[in-house]
């Protein structure tokens, strides 16, 4: 079966464990959780869950299905046609060329957003897989840390 | 009104028309109880064991069809309640479970009797609350219930810490449930309806395949009349025994693992399976993609995520089994003609003809199955059968004469062995006017044993008949065919005196041989209507056939075994 990579989106009631449902729901039925966002959708009583997983077609109509069982989740959005974006911060050394950085940042639309006495943090916002793409090219900057927020999507 | 945590505990119950609640008490739980000791509205109903509790608020609930009610305290009690509660949520029973807690000041410190009981609960109930304000508590037990009787049913457990329980707050029950995230499809699509009912008509070989969802929806009478006017024959899971009167001729019988050739047969003959409330188990479709293979799949259950999980299905619908019957019935009046299926009934005889369930008597010994056929002959439909887990079970599923739903209450879903004593409490709790029989083995009666007190205590003659083979039978059974007769820790030939053991409770024993003293111990058990265990010796080497081996396809059965 085909393991193809997907973008679930779940609207939850914000409230106490409902997080723990979700993720036990997948360790428990064995599901893979590639990343998890979660945050309160503003002047509302639900929150957003942005999960991205990998499973064939049955095992995403499961999951959904699951999903959907839990008693606090209102809405599944699976097939939707999804605007998918994610965010990275990186450290880099401030001993590597400053205008080398730059040209790279500006490709990906991104920005140093701090400098202390010997590091600097950069970040970018893009799709997953320019994301990827943008760790891969600034490895030569020697980073010391790189965090990845996984993604955060919206149905068009 | 201003009343304490407690006090909302015992006006929910009432409010919620409970009679009874199997339960026991400890520390955290302790205001609750003192509550309970004030009021006379229900009847507690103290187990010697949290287990037993919850699955003899399982037995009561499988009987009388209302939510069962059952409650333990924190840490331990709650631990001890787990199997029971995850019982119920493989079985779908409606619970409601609930617990007491430590203090709010004390979660999260290690208190003694303190654990994480949500933590735990959560992946094997229907839903679960820690209530940290008792201004919640109106709307949380009023919601428990409504949860775990409407939609597929199931527990829902109820975590509540001590200091809740004391908290005064405003009470008010009278407040609709509105869940805005939870709103079960009853009513099945029209146009899937239309569909189906017309893949019945032109079907030559329907199958009506029946799961437990037919009994908890209240279904079993309109599937009796649905089945005699469209003349489809039909097969049971486990779940679903009596739903069809066993002397109906459409009736096949049990599918499955141990169910008969015939029905296994027809599943696999079949053009068009018409699953109702029924979740296609490893334990009933064998290799799964051998089964049903030339069959179109209609599925109706309750529970979306069971609708093509492991089976894909050619006519979804989700709903509730009675309302889409109800649809179904005129049109299947108008479409369907019943004389078209008989040349598929005739081939259903064919199969039966060909291999029976049957067992070979045996002058010497007793043989197991005749002793559940006797106790049918004796009592037919005046007895409520609970069963424990292994190979009494498959026996009574197979050889016991059901008619009527909820007759038989059994652990199917989660195997649980010490299920069927304290079930049989709550059974006979629910129905004073029948007699509760629970039908075990030597191994898994010793797994509730101490409710022989409970019953003793609360007079609810419960009559145990174990068949008694010295061994884990089931165990035994595979490990003789699959592990070259290496019978790894499953003899037990010691044993304590089963009738000497009733005795010191309070109730009455009986240790039989021979069909004469069946007869004799059986008539006197139901005559003195008290506790009672009647210890069968059968035949050690009995196995439970036709059988099909784990995997395996359901026309591939194993029939006899013959030892090598």
């Amino acid at each position: 079966m085909e393991q193809a990579r997907r973008v679930i989106s779940v609207i939850v009631l914000n409230e106490a464990s409902v997080l723990s449902r979700i993720s036990g729901l997948f360790s428990g039925r064995g599901y893979n959780i590639e990343s998890l966002t979660v945050a309160p959708i503003p002047e509302s009583k639900y929150s957003r869950i942005t999960i991205v997983t990998a499973g064939s077609v049955k095992v995403m109509e499961q999951i959904t299905k699951q999903l959907h069982k839990l008693i606090p989740v209102l809405k599944v959005y699976e097939h939707a046609n999804l605007v998918e974006n994610e965010m990275a911060m990186v450290k880099l050394p401030l001993s590597e060329s400053l205008g080398d950085v730059e040209a790279l940042l500006h490709a990906y639309h991104g920005r140093i957003v701090d400098v202390s006495a010997d590091t600097m943090v950069v970040m970018i916002t893009d799709e997953p897989i320019r994301v990827s793409h943008f760790l891969e090219a600034i490895k030569r900057f020697h980073p010391k840390e790189i965090v990845r927020s996984g993604s955060v999507a919206l149905e068009r | 009104m201003q009343i304490s945590g407690s006090q909302m505990i015992i006006e929910a119950l009432i409010a919620e028309e409970v009679e009874v609640v199997f339960g026991y008490p400890g520390g955290a739980i302790m205001n609750v109880y003192d509550a309970i000791y004030q009021q006379n509205s229900f009847q507690h109903i103290l187990t010697r064991h949290e287990q037993a509790a919850v699955h003899a608020a399982e037995g009561y609930a499988k009987t009388s069809g209302k939510v069962g009610v059952a409650m333990i305290t924190s840490g331990p009690g709650f631990t001890n309640a787990v199997t029971g509660i995850a019982d119920a949520y493989m079985d779908s029973v409606p619970l409601v479970v609930i617990s007491g807690q430590v203090p709010m000041s004390l979660i999260g410190t290690d208190a003694f009797q303190e654990i994480d009981a949500v933590g735990i609960s959560r992946p094997c109930t229907k839903h679960n609350y820690l209530v940290t304000d008792a201004k919640d508590l109106p709307r949380v037990l009023k919601e428990a219930f409504y949860l775990a009787r409407t939609g597929r049913p199931g527990p829902v457990h109820v975590d509540i810490p001590k200091d809740v329980t004391a908290q005064i707050a405003h009470f008010d029950y009278s407040k609709e449930v509105d869940l805005e995230t939870y709103k079960p499809t009853i009513k099945g699509n029209i146009r899937q309806i239309k569909k189906a009912v017309e893949a019945m008509a032109t079907s030559k070989r329907p199958l009506l395949y029946l799961g437990g969802g037919v009994v908890s929806s209240g279904a079993a009478e309109l599937v009796r009349e649905f089945a005699k006017m469209t003349q489809i024959p039909a097969v049971e899971t486990f779940m679903a025994r009596g739903t069809l009167h066993h002397a109906d001729p459409l009736l096949i019988s049990m599918l499955g693992m141990h169910g008969s050739y015939a029905a296994n047969m027809a599943m696999s003959e079949t053009d068009l399976v018409i699953a109702l409330g029924a979740r296609f188990d490893d334990r009933v479709t064998g290799k799964l993609s051998e089964f049903a293979k030339n069959a179109q799949i209609i599925h109706v259950d309750i529970d979306p995520a069971s609708v093509s999980k492991l089976v894909t299905a050619h006519f979804p619908i989700v709903g509730d089994v009675k309302n889409v019957l109800e649809a179904m019935m005129p049109l299947a009046q108008e479409q369907i003609d019943p004389v078209r299926f008989g040349g598929w009934h005739n081939t259903i005889a064919n199969f039966n003809k060909l291999h029976p369930l049957s067992y070979k008597e045996d002058s010497d010994r007793l043989k197991p199955q005749w002793v559940i056929q006797r106790i049918g002959e004796t009592l037919g439909d005046n007895a409520n059968i609970t069963t424990d887990v292994g190979q009494h079970q498959m026996w009574t599923a197979q050889f016991y004469p059901f008619s009527r739903p909820r007759q038989w209450s059994s652990s199917g879903g989660l195997g649980t062995m010490g299920y069927g004593f304290p079930a049989a409490i709550g059974t006979k709790r629910a129905d004073m006017e029948r007699i509760s029989v629970n039908i075990t083995g030597d191994g898994s009666i010793l797994m509730n044993i101490q409710e022989l007190m409970t019953a003793v205590e609360f007079k609810l003659p419960v009559i145990n008949v174990i068949l008694n083979n010295n061994f884990l039978g089931m165990v035994r059974q595979w490990q003789t065919m699959f592990y070259d007769k290496r019978h790894s820790q499953t003899d037990l030939s010691i044993q304590p005196d089963f009738v000497m053991l009733a005795q010191s409770f309070g109730g009455i024993g009986y240790r039989v041989h021979t069909k004469e003293e069946f007869d004799a111990a059986l008539s006197d058990a139901i005559e003195k209507n008290m506790v009672a265990i009647i210890d069968v010796v059968i035949d050690r080497f009995e196995n439970v056939l036709p059988m099909v081996p784990a995997g395996g396809s359901l026309f591939n059965m194993m029939l006899e075994y013959k030892e090598k």
